[in-house]
């Protein structure tokens, strides 16, 4: 039991809750933005999923990782222009459509993984660190927070850049209103089905850019069923979050340790089935539910297609 | 519809022209049901195509298995007891405006406890008698697993969407321990339940081997709809899920009736568990996860939450899967086309109803 608390393994808990917290974090974040504008997006697993397969095989076939992560947020980005097509702009039911292409992506990658990859099962190399002079000298912190790849403090400068966006731009009270009061948009003048196909269209780039990271960084491969349900997390997290960047930050390290946990365990030998860590972040948000009862703050038009001169 | 009569026709008159309407409707129904799915076939051959295999022998061995071949069909409708009860619970839940998105964490914790329960309970009493204890211990689980959610959503007004999901992964995760830990049959090496005896399953059909839980199944469904349409209870749960203000307005209980639509959802999602086990499978895997629920969602709003045509879809689905499945054997194609396939049939159904939609209001205008 010595080991559990040594310095290293602290660090390399940390570490790992990181890396599994940004996959999260960025689906979080883009299912905030289409929430926020009203598009209730169950479809961001299969972004994300697009987003691992093209954004592996991007830096796969380039050597490129950053190439990877472009590839993978345009793959994100086709499966969200699918989405915007139908349920904004068609305004058919979110919820079919949402599901169906996840199913879709789901058989659909892992398909293509089948002929392409299943003989191999080919690796990149390990994703090159960056390291943050001074900070990343601080015991068990440093290593665990300063020691990562370029995009995961992108990812999280994005929070503020995101917070500051929804706060302080023209563009984020657009958003805010075509999730609360579509209507109200419309005789603003500002296009409805404009300002949310953009929200869709950021989900995807965000979500297919946290498949990416998943496969690329995180895993180093692609498997088929690779993002295990991260997208429905992201879906939970925006959700808490109630429209507020930082705690979806806050939730994704919250499950980022918890899934770092399970790895951690069994690396140190101790016998506890990974189902029972794996619950464990859940049960936290449960408990939390209920002693707090949060009351859902959501877009009052969320789910719902604007049809301009409807009832 | 065939409201759209002209009023003031001689009886006998409106009689004729109503029964055309029907049957162009009946007609129409038909055409804009098997046209998406032709279409769909379609787009899904191209990408069956751009992989090397030839679609027309993938859709034929598809048919072939899932449709017409004795065996094949029996399996089908095996298949689709387990998938009418999942339908059946979200019906009651999506009329009452409920997104209960749990059903898979719902049902794996039905499947662990009819599995679990029995085996044991068949040594011990009759066995009709053990399985309907069985079906009981099922459906109850399942209901108070949705127990907290339902409160959470009645009297404190947290969004269903997140609990239920997040319910689902917790029942996930504690259906697998059960299995590892708690009911774990001590005689084999492989994490899996106690297995129940073939002959003290379900009963086959007949001399064929479909499972009577189709006849459940069908039961389930058709008594869900006609609740649903029917009968006060019924109205009180639509009216809620029109619009919960008014419902409170018009003096219904809406907590209660939200712990009500919770309970029918998952129960009948956790009888879908218990049909699968002791009609069909006989134990549970560890990490044996079939993830039904998340096709049979699309498929229930494509029937428009309608029981007889949710069981339509429901056959569709079955005819695809274990057709699919056959026909990925057969042609060394992954089993996951068949997701694909799924996925674009939903797509291209939802977008015929739009245009068709479109053009009957083009055409009123």
């Amino acid at each position: 039991m010595t080991g559990l608390f040594s310095e290293v393994f602290l660090g390399a808990l940390l570490f790992g809750a990181v890396t599994a917290a940004i996959p999260l974090l960025l689906a979080g974040l883009g299912e905030q933005m289409s929430e926020k504008a009203g598009v209730l997006n169950i479809g961001i697993e299969g972004m994300m999923l697009a987003g691992a397969y093209l954004g592996f095989v991007g830096a796969f076939y380039s050597g490129s990782l950053w190439l990877g992560f472009l590839t993978g947020a345009a793959g994100g980005v086709a499966v969200a222009l699918i989405m915007a097509l139908l349920c904004v702009r068609i305004g058919l039911n979110q919820i079919v459509i949402g599901i169906a292409l996840t199913l879709g992506l789901e058989g659909l990658t892992a398909l293509l993984h089948h002929f392409q990859f299943s003989r191999s099962y080919p690796r990149l190399p390990a994703a090159d660190a960056t390291v943050i002079p001074l900070l990343s000298n601080i015991p068990v912190i440093g290593p665990a927070f300063f020691k990562h790849h370029l995009i995961v403090y992108v990812a999280v400068a994005l929070v503020f850049a995101m917070g500051y966006v929804y706060r302080r731009t023209q563009l984020g009270l657009n958003l805010q209103a075509a999730g609360d009061k579509p209507a109200a948009l419309d005789v603003a003048g500002i296009d409805v089905i404009r300002t949310r196909t953009i929200a869709v269209l950021t989900t995807g780039a965000l979500a297919g850019l946290g498949g990416a990271y998943l496969a690329n960084v995180g895993a180093g491969l692609f498997i088929p069923f690779i993002t295990n349900g991260a997208g429905f997390l992201g879906i939970v997290l925006a959700m808490l979050a109630r429209g507020r960047p930082v705690w979806v930050l806050f939730g994704a390290l919250l499950f980022g340790v918890c899934l770092s946990l399970t790895t951690a365990m069994q690396v140190a030998g101790i016998n506890i089935p990974t189902d029972i860590i794996q619950m464990l972040p859940f049960l936290a948000v449960m408990i939390m539910l209920v002693l707090f009862g949060r009351r859902a703050s959501l877009p009052a038009a969320l789910g719902i297609p604007y049809e301009r001169g409807a009832r | 519809m065939s409201i759209d009569t002209a009023p003031g026709a001689s009886a006998n008159a409106l009689d004729a022209t109503s029964r055309v309407a029907t049957r162009r409707d009946i007609l129409h129904r038909l055409l804009m049901t098997l046209g998406p799915i032709l279409a769909a076939l379609i787009i899904a051959g191209c990408i069956l195509l751009a992989v090397g295999v030839d679609p027309l022998a993938y859709y034929g061995y598809v048919l072939e298995k899932g449709l017409f071949s004795p065996l094949g069909i029996q399996q089908t409708l095996t298949r689709m007891a387990p998938l009418l009860f999942l339908a059946a619970g979200l019906i009651v839940a999506f009329r009452a405006g409920m997104w209960n998105l749990g059903g898979d964490g719902q049902f794996l914790l039905g499947a662990v406890m009819a599995a679990a329960s029995a085996p044991v309970l068949v040594q011990v009493m009759p066995a009709w008698l053990a399985l309907i204890c069985a079906f009981l211990i099922s459906m109850v689980v399942a209901m108070a697993w949705s127990l907290l959610p339902a409160l959470l959503r009645a009297y404190q007004g947290v969004n269903e969407i997140i609990t239920t999901l997040m319910m689902t992964f917790l029942g996930t995760s504690l259906a697998n321990v059960l299995v590892k830990l708690v009911f774990r049959d001590p005689g084999t090496t492989v994490p899996q339940t106690r297995t129940l005896p073939v002959e003290d399953r379900l009963p086959r059909l007949f001399d064929t081997t479909i499972t009577s839980g189709l006849v459940l199944g069908l039961a389930a469904i058709i008594i869900v709809h006609l609740v649903m349409t029917r009968t006060a209870f019924g109205l009180k749960l639509r009216i809620v899920g029109a619009n919960p203000r008014a419902a409170v307005h018009a003096g219904l209980g809406v907590p209660g009736l939200t712990v009500a639509v919770f309970a029918i959802s998952a129960g009948l999602a956790g009888l879908a568990g218990a049909v699968d086990i002791i009609g069909v499978q006989g134990n549970v895997r560890a990490d044996w996860n079939p993830a039904y629920g998340l096709a049979v969602i699309p498929a229930v709003f494509l029937a428009r939450m309608n029981g007889f045509a949710a069981i339509g879809f429901v056959f569709l689905l079955s005819v695809l899967s274990i057709g699919g499945e056959s026909a990925a054997r057969r042609l060394g194609v992954p089993n996951h086309f068949t997701l694909v396939l799924v996925s674009i049939v939903l797509i291209v159904l939802a977008l015929a109803e739009y245009v068709d939609h479109r053009y009957n209001q083009s055409r009123k205008a």
